[in-house]
């Protein structure tokens, strides 16, 4: 992959977001974002498919049939097959599992694959009722008005039930560095935070009456506007766009899976269709997690972002927490995870994730992460995204290697 | 009677006015979720909104609309616990929406009086008239055979005057709301002697269902509320009317409203206040509150005139602020209305040199804005005050006076026994008039 592009994650944090005012729609971050990547590739002439991956223009923004707006990033995109992809959170996700089947297949040396979503047509307490499609609809009636941060709420308090009520430092801590990491990314929709105290304001008491029993607003990713676009090339596609192998970085592993939407998780303290994408992935790269230099997770919510450092084996269960506050997890500790803040700290337009993660990681892989750079050492030279949909029901795990 | 029985059939006089809308917003809600509970299932709600004007009660409707949609999206939670029983109800936009047609089902715009006769509760919220008010409740009780209770929203006229002119036999107490009746939390409570102790039991129930702040006073013209305002107007007005003859009517104004908001930490200054609440409002206030008090002078010559010129202040529709003693601009004051001139003089032509007489404010001031969030209110005031105490400026000085009659006012209000103690005092001008500091103090 190469060639990476992340516009602005607009929304709620932002200095220019104002609810008030007409914003871009989706047509501007399509063609934003497209334009972007294209024109580190050599132009549209050199793309062979594109794949869009997007959760619910459907219900945002009264619009489907989205890979149909490919021709208007370029016209050179122009009768060339294009794709949407759908999986919840994790639609970008599949939109780049998507390209690099095609790729893999030989049906493409070059694939344009961009996420995207549009999110603030709607004021939040609606848009929880779109969001809330990535669960099962029978279930919507008995949810939190807050669908998701209420499914997730019962996680966490299954978590603390469990483990103890001094877990909720490791939700803080994770909140502290998505936003330490997000004040070094100019796209970052929580670059101009100022806050002082971060843990603090992470370990704020939740309130049931407003917002959820055991999540307070902090521990929630974004509502956001943005998009992020990547291209996918065979060492063909690399040579014919002109792309360095220094400035592209490989796909080694893959592991996607999928869970049960209809049925609840059987133990809330476990994310199992993540650990099972996550085992795969490894094996697919022959490589484990030792080998990694940086992650980008799927933190929906703090306490998604401490389940997965247990799912990838970092900590054991129940000890992701402690793990987390003891700082392994920041951007000079162990395993920088989140290095431009995430989901909760750069933000999270539902349908762009997935490709948002994978530009970051290429970003970190080939040096051009700017003043959000970490560490890359030699002798652990692999990134991973995983991007999560629903309740933990749509996996997609994706390793690279720095060129 | 219970609770909700007298809940059954509400009218609400004035229903489209500044407070009356308010008082109808909350009353419907209440009603609405009362109604919702499963042990009021079979109970009627009806509200009858009285109005005399049909545009003013079609804007009442469209503002209801609005209020009630803005309500529900904050306690949505709370409503989808309500309606957990309607499995026709799955997102929270329908829960939203089903709750705004239920609060707008109660309600009944109507421009007839008679439909309060068949009311057991009447809330007013008309003129600040005494014998409107009289002519309307005398109505209301001689065509209904219900012995009706009467909430008076009056901000000045004594309820046992209304009682005995009306003989309503202790069916009336006062219940004053603050500007805007939805957002404000407090309420002023008037039960003379002689007020049914059961109307007085259900209006601290009502009060408590709306999560009201309620402080009592005792049933003297103004209440506590206005008999601050009243007063610390005219001390301002006296003041203006001082500097004019050296400084100019408009530099004075000028200075006076910024010593009493910059020089104080006040929201605003005080003919700010006076155009917020308006002109007319003030002047009638002020001519119920003179009877009533015949060892003060409880008028204003300067009012008269500027009612005379139609310069009234006060606010539009859509509540953006008239232009009064100020002339505003998005909101702000960027100029001063001359009787001399007839006309505004701006604020540029004379402000900097106005600031320059002022004195700079003390090194530890603050705004009012930023020191009512601060944890350690108390102490940066303190501190700012203590400073303001030795500054020799001429700003500080009229600020040091203000202050002073301020306090004065607050202590006469307890002394004369309008207000039970000194503490309620203070919590009216926090809470009704969102004051930093009550004006019982010991900075001055």
């Amino acid at each position: 992959m190469a060639a990476g592009y992340n516009t602005i994650s607009l929304g709620t944090g932002r200095k220019e977001f104002n609810p008030r005012k007409a914003r871009p729609g989706l047509e501007h971050y399509i063609k934003e974002a497209g334009q972007g990547t294209l024109k580190q590739i050599g132009g549209a002439d050199n793309v062979d498919e594109s794949s869009i991956g997007n959760f619910m223009a459907s219900r945002f923004n009264k619009q489907g049939h989205l890979g149909a707006f490919a021709p208007m990033i370029d016209e050179g995109l122009m009768y060339k097959p294009s794709i949407r992809s759908e999986g919840a959170c994790a639609s970008g996700g599949l939109a780049l599992v998507t390209g690099i089947k095609s790729v893999l297949s030989e049906s493409s040396e070059v694939v344009l694959t961009l996420g995207v979503e549009v999110q603030n047509t709607v004021k939040a307490i609606y848009g929880a009722d779109v969001l809330a499609g990535a669960g099962w609809f029978e279930k919507r009636k008995q949810g939190h008005a807050y669908f998701f941060p209420g499914q997730y709420s019962a996680r966490a308090g299954a978590y603390i039930e469990k483990f103890g009520e001094k877990t909720r430092e490791g939700f803080a801590r994770w909140f502290q560095n998505a936003i330490e990491n997000a004040r070094l990314c100019d796209t970052a929709q929580e670059h101009h935070n100022q806050s002082e105290d971060l843990f603090e304001l992470g370990m704020t008491k939740p309130n049931g009456k407003f917002f959820t029993d055991h999540l307070n607003i902090f521990d929630c990713s974004k509502v956001s506007d943005g998009a992020s676009a990547i291209a996918i090339l065979s060492e063909e596609g690399l040579a014919k766009c002109g792309v360095d192998r220094e400035d592209a970085v490989e796909v080694v592993g893959v592991g996607q899976a999928v869970g049960d939407i209809t049925k609840d998780p059987e133990d809330g303290t476990v994310l199992d269709t993540a650990a099972a994408a996550i085992t795969k992935a490894f094996a697919s790269a022959g490589i484990t997690k030792d080998d990694l230099a940086t992650i980008e997770v799927h933190d929906c919510f703090t306490i998604a972002g401490v389940l997965m450092t247990e799912a990838l084996g970092f900590a054991g269960h129940g000890k992701g927490s402690e793990f987390v506050a003891a700082g392994n997890t920041a951007r000079d500790g162990h395993i920088p995870i989140n290095t431009t803040g995430g989901l909760i700290g750069w933000g999270h337009p539902t349908g762009a994730t997935g490709v948002h993660q994978a530009v970051t990681i290429w970003e970190q892989l080939t040096g051009k992460a700017g003043p959000a750079q970490v560490d890359i050492p030699a002798n652990r030279p692999y990134g991973m995204t995983i991007n999560m949909g629903g309740d933990d029901k749509t996996v997609v795990a994706i390793i690279y290697k720095r060129g | 009677m219970s609770y909700i029985e007298r809940l059954n059939n509400v009218s609400v006089l004035g229903a489209a006015g500044k407070m009356g809308s308010g008082i109808l917003l909350l009353t419907a809600v209440e009603m609405a979720d009362q109604s919702l509970k499963p042990e009021n299932k079979d109970a009627k709600f009806v509200l009858n909104a009285i109005d005399i004007s049909w545009d003013g009660l079609k804007g009442l409707m469209d503002y209801l609309r609005v209020q009630v949609t803005k309500l529900a999206e904050k306690k949505t939670v709370m409503l989808r616990q309500m309606y957990a029983d309607r499995t026709d109800l799955i997102e929270n936009s329908c829960i939203i929406n089903e709750y705004v047609q239920d609060v707008l089902r109660i309600v009944r715009p109507v421009t007839s009086m008679d439909v309060a006769y068949e009311s057991d509760l009447i809330f007013e919220a008309v003129n600040e008239s005494k014998s409107l008010k009289v002519k309307l409740f005398t109505d209301i009780d001689n065509n209904s055979n219900k012995n009706p209770w009467f909430l008076t929203n009056t901000s000045s006229v004594p309820i046992h005057e209304i009682n005995e002119a009306a003989k309503l036999g202790g069916r009336i107490l006062g219940f004053h709301f603050y500007n805007p009746p939805a957002v404000q939390k407090l309420v002023e409570v008037i039960a003379p002697e002689g007020t049914l102790p059961e109307l007085k039991d259900f209006s601290m129930q009502y009060a408590k269902n709306l999560r009201k702040v309620v402080v009592p006073s005792n049933d003297y013209a103004g209440f506590i509320g206005n008999g601050h305002f009243m007063r610390d107007a005219l001390h301002g007005i006296k003041e203006v009317e001082a500097l004019s003859a050296e400084h100019g009517f408009a530099q004075a104004v000028y200075m006076i409203n910024k010593v009493s908001q910059d020089f104080l930490v006040r929201p605003m200054g005080i003919f700010q206040l006076i155009d917020y609440v308006g002109v007319d409002v003030v002047q009638f206030i002020l001519n119920v509150m003179k009877p009533h008090n015949p060892d003060e002078n409880l008028h204003s010559e300067l009012l008269d005139n500027m009612m005379t010129l139609n310069v009234k202040g006060g606010q539009n529709s859509n509540g953006s602020q008239k232009d009064g003693f100020l002339k505003y601009e998005k909101g702000r004051p960027v100029a001063v209305f001359s009787p001399e001139v007839k006309d505004y003089v701006a604020f540029e032509s004379f402000a900097a040199d106005c600031d320059s007489k002022l004195g700079a404010l003390p090194s530890s001031a603050v705004a009012w804005k930023g020191v009512i969030r601060m944890r350690n209110k108390a102490e940066v005031l303190g501190g700012y005050f203590t400073d303001l105490a030795s500054a020799e400026t001429m700003g500080a000085t009229l600020a040091k006076k203000y202050g002073v009659r301020s306090n004065e006012i607050g202590k006469k209000l307890v002394s004369d026994k309008v207000a039970l103690n000194e503490n309620d005092v203070n919590v009216v001008m926090m809470t009704g008039f969102f004051h930093a500091y009550g004006p019982i103090n010991e900075y001055f």
